[in-house]
């Protein structure tokens, strides 16, 4: 004789405490909740970078609080200030090192474009070597206009499905 | 006190001569008796501190072509300053002048720069190597043959170059950084970048009178 398992069907005592939603929304919305920063901090924008990790603008808020040094670890690498060609191999090494799924915030001008620096010592632009998600403005940015890119790049997760980026070099 | 300086090192060195200075005492010394000339001031005169050691440039052809130039500071005597230059020997491509890290290890890195950014060999440097730039960089960018712009070279790692396809690049200034167009409404069309990244980047470079000038 065979008993219908209790365990497996459904049970009317447990309703009420099931959700029912998509992988793909419960995944991305623990992506963008600890969404753990590399800070690549290069120059001055490290210091809003700091400022923005501090109590008062508490990146804690949306869950990037936990400054990663390790690539390993980290899944959003905020490059913050001039990359020179002699960093840049650097950047993109650590940039490889990271775990997929990652995103990479350009802070400033200068990761965003070499901003002042026109120079033969300065990397024009980080997306030259590695793929950026969100360019801020800024020289520096308010610390505000960080976690405005962290928010962007939050409703950028959000949209996307959760396997696409596995396999992202 | 600052013409007792002078005084006193041309006694000791009568090869030393004066050089025209708007401010601090300045002198110049054959390259020869430059580690000479530097211990005494260190030892006799009480100039302690180097402040900075760096090279002039005379510009492509001249004779000289590099001057090295030593800044000296007494800090047992405030306000005693002087500056001691010395021509370089060697060839245009490879100038050579004598280490003066055994007087001030302070000289160290100085000349490290020095190098780098002038390409004047430091002899009896325990270790010339570049500090800016990366090893293998095949420039000096000081150099005045350097056009401000920069060289297209590669990156300084052969694997990451050929992953992103990324090359050192020549970024011309249009008129230097902070020189936006008077008049421009749009800003993006007014900050200098603006005018030349078409050719600056990838792409081929348009005739010269398409780039927008700055107006007066």
């Amino acid at each position: 004789m065979v008993t219908p398992s209790q365990e497996l069907g459904y049970n009317s005592k447990v309703e009420g405490g099931v959700i029912v939603s998509r992988a793909d929304a419960a995944i991305n919305w623990i992506r963008t909740n600890s969404m753990w920063p590399m800070p690549m901090g290069l120059a001055c924008c490290a210091i809003e970078l700091m400022a923005v990790g501090g109590a008062r603008f508490d990146i804690a808020r949306f869950g990037a609080e936990v400054m990663r040094f390790s690539p390993r670890q980290s899944d959003c690498m905020i490059v913050a200030g001039t990359v020179t060609y002699k960093m840049a191999p650097q950047v993109r090494r650590i940039y490889d090192q990271m775990a997929a799924p990652k995103w990479v915030i350009a802070m400033g001008a200068c990761a965003s474009s070499g901003g002042m620096y026109r120079s033969y010592a300065t990397l024009q632009g980080v997306d030259r070597i590695v793929p950026v998600d969100v360019y801020v403005s800024g020289c520096p940015p308010r610390p505000e206009a960080l976690l405005d890119a962290l928010m962007k790049l939050q409703a950028k997760v959000r949209r996307e499905p959760a396997t696409s980026r596995l396999l992202s070099a | 006190m600052s013409a007792d300086v002078t005084t006193a090192l041309k006694e000791k060195f009568p090869q030393v001569t004066d050089r025209p200075s708007a401010d601090h005492p300045a002198v110049n010394v054959p390259l020869d008796d430059v580690v000479a000339v530097l211990r005494y001031l260190r030892d006799e005169q009480a100039f302690d501190l180097l402040m900075d050691l760096t090279a002039v440039d005379w510009s492509e052809g001249a004779t000289p072509r590099f001057t090295v130039v030593y800044h000296l500071l007494s800090t047992t005597r405030p306000g005693t300053y002087v500056r001691v230059a010395a021509n370089c020997a060697g060839t245009e491509a490879e100038p050579v002048a004598p280490s003066v890290v055994s007087v001030w290890p302070a000289a160290d890195w100085h000349e490290r720069e020095c190098f780098d950014m002038f390409g004047i060999k430091f002899q009896g440097h325990p270790d010339l190597r570049r500090i800016l730039m990366w090893d293998g960089y095949p420039y000096h960018p000081l150099r005045k043959e350097f056009p401000l712009a920069g060289i297209e070279t590669d990156l300084p790692v052969a694997d990451i170059a050929e992953e992103t396809g990324t090359r050192v690049i020549a970024a011309p200034m249009a008129g230097g950084p902070f020189v936006a167009s008077p008049g421009e409404m749009n800003l993006t069309d007014a900050e200098p970048r603006a005018k030349d990244e078409s050719w600056s980047d990838r792409g081929a470079r348009p005739d010269q009178t398409a780039l927008r000038q700055v107006k007066d």
